[in-house]
């Protein structure tokens, strides 16, 4: 019954949108009032979908494991959320906005989705003003912006180092909106454990209340998926500890093809691993590329003393320093797109160049920006000629003024203050632009079922730029999808209510409590954290920053092990019905031990390197990544066979028709 | 470090809880205080107990959604910091730690930890937003310009995590910090203007209606708040409660 068709509308990219949005049929508001629809997951994609949905009149009900929808990881987005407003009159354009998006994604997305992303970027940004989101202004009153990884204009709009945190509060103030008059009902504390399908159509949810463990059937007309990526299958990740593939990944079991799960986003600035006893890794916003310069030691002597203790980092004069970024990439400089500056930064500590006791972390210098912002500062104060202590002074004060939260949660977190001494980082798993194959319309391969934000593969390619994630996230769900499931919902005024005594719930709602009680009754030698720091190892080594076809061909073999083992063995104390946080992980640890083995299956079947996905053996004398656009423009959606290792590949073509494919230079 | 804790311990809502004193051994420095907490869990699990439950999740300071009364202190002894980012550097060997859930009337524990803070959100719902359609046809974003310092002050006020660290610093078991931060950050706002004097009213409303205390000016809110938000906004709500109910 599944459907693997783009969709993409007819004629010209600027008026696609447009034109769909005229084309396709609309549901009166009478009959709004009949028509159910389930979203998962309350971050910015999720709840923006759910108010907007609320707001034209459906009945909706949204779900979300956290104990509020405000908890959403989407909060934790540090950086900013582009718009092509081109308010500083420094050329910006949709096209523009387009543009870089495709190129930064390693031409490996859709034109038609991107463009529309780029359209109604700068409505996000009246809309979240509107709303009473406080984004930074400058002094006479207008929006600030500024520039972001990959881009030469800038376009991100922002909220000191809180901007996600200040759009999902919008959301969820909009969502309030729609509690409080009714047409939200909201259910938090509540984990979707599988996707109900009647008649081939996605028709509802069975969901675990995490505080009673009652196990409960909830209907709809469709159901969105808004539940977030799946980077914790590498256990360690910026990702919330809760942030899951569950639902995702029950509605792939259930049809849903999963698209392109391989292209995994490794973020260059992040506070270096510190130990074993490590459960998350903390982002550093790349909003400090703009000002920080990477760096690490020319000679290795000064790397190892560095290691040890036995010199400092400020020690080193400016011709000690190989900043490599600016040297490898003059035109971009500290601020190429992630994947190029994740790989350089591995290429550098791999080549012994590391700089903390581990030997994988750079330093992120900000004494340059410090200085020539404390001139600045000094100057149009009217101290022309400011001592250098003045200089410094003034400059630390502008630099909190931009990144006073970050610098404080670094200082937190390594004992160590930035404004003295270089922060250290190194990449971690950040984002998925995988995830499940939708549509022009959002739509998966399961009638009724939609996926939105990071939930779904489509706007990202094989790498994410900075500062679209929550652009997207709030596109898809103020603007995008509850226009497009009108379309499918138009079909559904006469249905009436969906019962949730049929067959189909009946046999959902046993799937899940058979797989609890077996969660429940395995063996008991193993936590289910060591099997998932486990599956965090092999994905890490041999499907991380870099890959070969030997190593993913270990990791098939060894994560099916894992899965195995981890189905008989593992242990989870106290009992399903009421609150038991080791059972919720288990469900989730499940889920990802499958998961990873479609990774690696994908991961090995493209045999080049584009974006986030480097496979050793495809990349140029330089060491370059080196697409194969003869081969692999296309995206790799995977239908479930039973096994992850078994799941049949389905192609989308892509036709590049308004940007000519070239090879991807930050030089 | 060696260090023993004494943790709260309680079945569901409805059962009896106390405090029981686990040892623990091999912490360190570099450890956050719920990655200390991961520590003694996984050896719970391996002696065949149950884990303690407490609520976490973006273990970066930003989610609200850790807790924990510390040694009698909300997020314990550091300031301007949530639990997730407390590490065990503040501690010493040999210490004594005592691990509580967020106590206050409107808080009921769920289990262990974990307590319902379900009463900030209806807070929230009754008037925490601003009433303009999402469906993106308003007017361009730099139509009204604002300016920064109001823009700012609004900012600092909208940070509030809402983790509730201000409700168990409080004698009085008041949520007057949470309450005048929204309403704070929508009053600096020309966005907010319009519907001033029902928000304050309709959100005060609610405050009471769930059981929270009133403010006697203490101030040990401000203090134990892990994001800074000033008693300035409790004045600020004050004000705009006057001048609303005096509007009728």
């Amino acid at each position: 019954m599944s459907v693997f068709e783009s969709k993409i509308p007819e004629g010209p990219l600027k008026d696609k949108w447009t034109k769909h949005k005229n084309d396709i049929n609309l549901v009166n508001p009478a009959n709004k009032r009949n028509i159910d629809v389930i979203v998962i997951g309350t971050g910015l994609a999720g709840g923006s979908a759910a108010a907007t949905l609320a707001e034209l009149g459906y009945n909706v009900k949204t779900f979300c494991y956290q104990d509020s929808p405000r908890r959403a990881h989407s909060i934790a987005a540090q950086g900013g959320i582009n718009a092509s407003k081109n308010y500083q009159g420094d050329g910006d354009s949709d096209y523009r906005l387009f543009y870089d998006t495709v190129k930064g994604g390693d031409y490996r997305s859709r034109e038609a989705n991107v463009y529309r992303l780029a359209e109604v970027s700068g409505n996000i940004i009246d809309q979240c003003v509107a709303q009473g989101v406080p984004f930074a202004r400058e002094y006479g009153g207008l929006l600030d912006n500024r520039s972001f990884g990959g881009v030469l204009v800038s376009r991100t709009f922002y909220a000191k180092g809180q901007t996600g945190q200040q759009l999902l509060l919008g959301a969820y103030s909009a969502m309030n909106r729609q509690i409080n008059r009714g047409k939200i009902q909201s259910f938090n504390r509540h984990e979707m454990m599988d996707l109900v399908l009647v008649d081939g159509k996605a028709r509802g949810i069975i969901a675990r209340n995490m505080v009673t463990g009652e196990i409960e059937r909830h209907s709809a007309h469709a159901v969105v998926l808004a539940s977030g990526g799946y980077g914790n299958v590498f256990f360690l990740s910026t990702n919330a500890m809760g942030s899951n593939v569950m639902a995702a990944w029950r509605a792939h079991r259930r049809g849903a093809y999963f698209a392109n799960p391989c292209y995994t986003q490794i973020h260059p600035t992040c506070i270096p691993v510190s130990g074993e006893h490590q459960s998350k890794l903390t982002l550093m916003s790349e909003s400090l590329r703009n000002d920080g310069r990477i760096w690490v030691p020319k000679k290795k002597e000064d790397a190892i003393a560095i290691r040890e203790g036995k010199k400092k980092p400020t020690e080193l004069s400016e011709e000690e320093r190989d900043y490599y970024l600016e040297r490898r990439y003059p035109a971009f400089g500290n601020l190429v797109p992630r994947d190029v500056a994740s790989r350089a930064a591995k290429e550098r500590c791999d080549a012994g160049f590391g700089v903390n006791k581990t030997g994988e972390a750079v330093f992120l210098d900000f004494a340059s920006a410090i200085k020539r912002y404390g001139k600045e500062a000094a100057f149009s104060s009217g101290n022309k000629n400011a001592s250098e202590a003045e200089i410094i002074k003034l400059g630390k004060e502008v630099v909190e003024a931009k990144y006073g939260n970050l610098f404080q949660m670094y200082q937190k977190i390594v004992d160590q203050n930035p404004y003295e001494t270089p922060m250290m980082i190194y990449p971690a798993v950040h984002y998925t632009m995988g995830g499940l194959w939708v549509d022009y319309n959002l739509q998966t391969t399961i009638p009724g079922c939609y996926a939105a934000g990071e939930a779904n593969f489509s706007d990202h390619g094989a790498n994410r730029l900075g500062a679209s994630a929550l652009m997207q996230g709030l596109a898809d769900g103020y603007f995008v999808l509850p226009y497009t499931i009108g379309d499918y919902l138009s079909k559904d005024i006469r249905t009436g209510k969906i019962p949730t005594d049929s067959p189909e719930f009946d046999a959902a709602e046993k799937d899940v409590k058979d797989k609890i009680s077996k969660l429940m009754n395995a063996s008991g030698k193993h936590s289910v954290d060591y099997y998932h720091k486990k599956l965090g190892k092999i994905m890490w080594n041999k499907c991380g920053m870099a890959r070969n076809a030997q190593g993913l061909q270990e990791a098939l073999d060894e994560i099916k092990e894992l899965r195995e083992d981890f189905w008989a063995n593992v242990k989870v104390p106290g009992a399903a019905e009421g609150k038991n946080a080791e059972l919720e992980k288990a469900g989730r640890v499940a889920d990802f031990l499958e998961l990873g083995e479609l990774f690696a299956k994908d991961a090995l079947h493209r045999n080049e390197s584009c974006g986030g996905h480097f496979r050793e053996e495809y990349q140029t004398e330089e060491g370059e990544a080196l697409r194969d656009d003869e081969n692999f423009k296309y995206v790799a959606a995977w239908e479930y066979k039973g096994n992850p290792r078994d799941a049949q590949l389905h192609k989308e073509e892509l036709d590049f028709k308004n940007i000519e494919l070239k090879t991807r230079s930050y030089k | 470090m060696k260090l023993t804790l004494k943790i709260w311990r309680q079945e569901n809502a409805n059962a009896k809880g106390k405090m029981v004193t686990y040892p623990i051994d091999g912490v360190e420095g570099d450890m956050s205080f719920l990655e200390m907490l991961d520590v003694l869990n996984e050896e719970l699990i391996n002696k065949g107990e149950e884990p303690v439950e407490f609520d976490h999740d973006c273990r970066e300071g930003i989610c609200g959604a850790c807790s924990l009364q510390i040694n009698g202190e909300p997020h314990g002894p550091d300031k301007l910091v949530t639990t997730c980012q407390l590490h065990m550097r503040s501690f010493k060997d040999g210490d004594t730690i005592v691990i509580e859930p967020f106590r206050a009337k409107a808080f009921p524990v769920v289990k262990d930890l974990i307590v319902d803070r379900g009463a900030f959100d209806r807070i929230q719902q009754a008037g925490g937003y601003v009433s303009v359609n999402t469906s993106g046809n308003t007017i361009d974003a730099n139509s009204i310009p604002v300016n920064k310092h109001d823009a700012d002050d609004s900012f600092a006020a909208a940070t509030c995590i809402g983790c509730g660290a201000c409700v168990a610093a409080c004698k009085n078991a008041s949520a007057m910090l949470f309450t005048s931060a929204k309403v704070s950050q929508y009053a600096l706002l020309p966005q907010g203007q319009v519907e001033a004097t029902e928000r304050v009213q309709n959100m005060v409303r609610q405050m009471d209606l769930e059981g929270f205390g009133n403010c006697s000016n203490t101030g040990a809110c401000e203090i134990e708040c892990p994001k800074g938000i000033s008693l300035e906004n409790i004045a600020r709500m004050n004000r705009e409660y006057m001048s609303a109910t005096s509007k009728g």
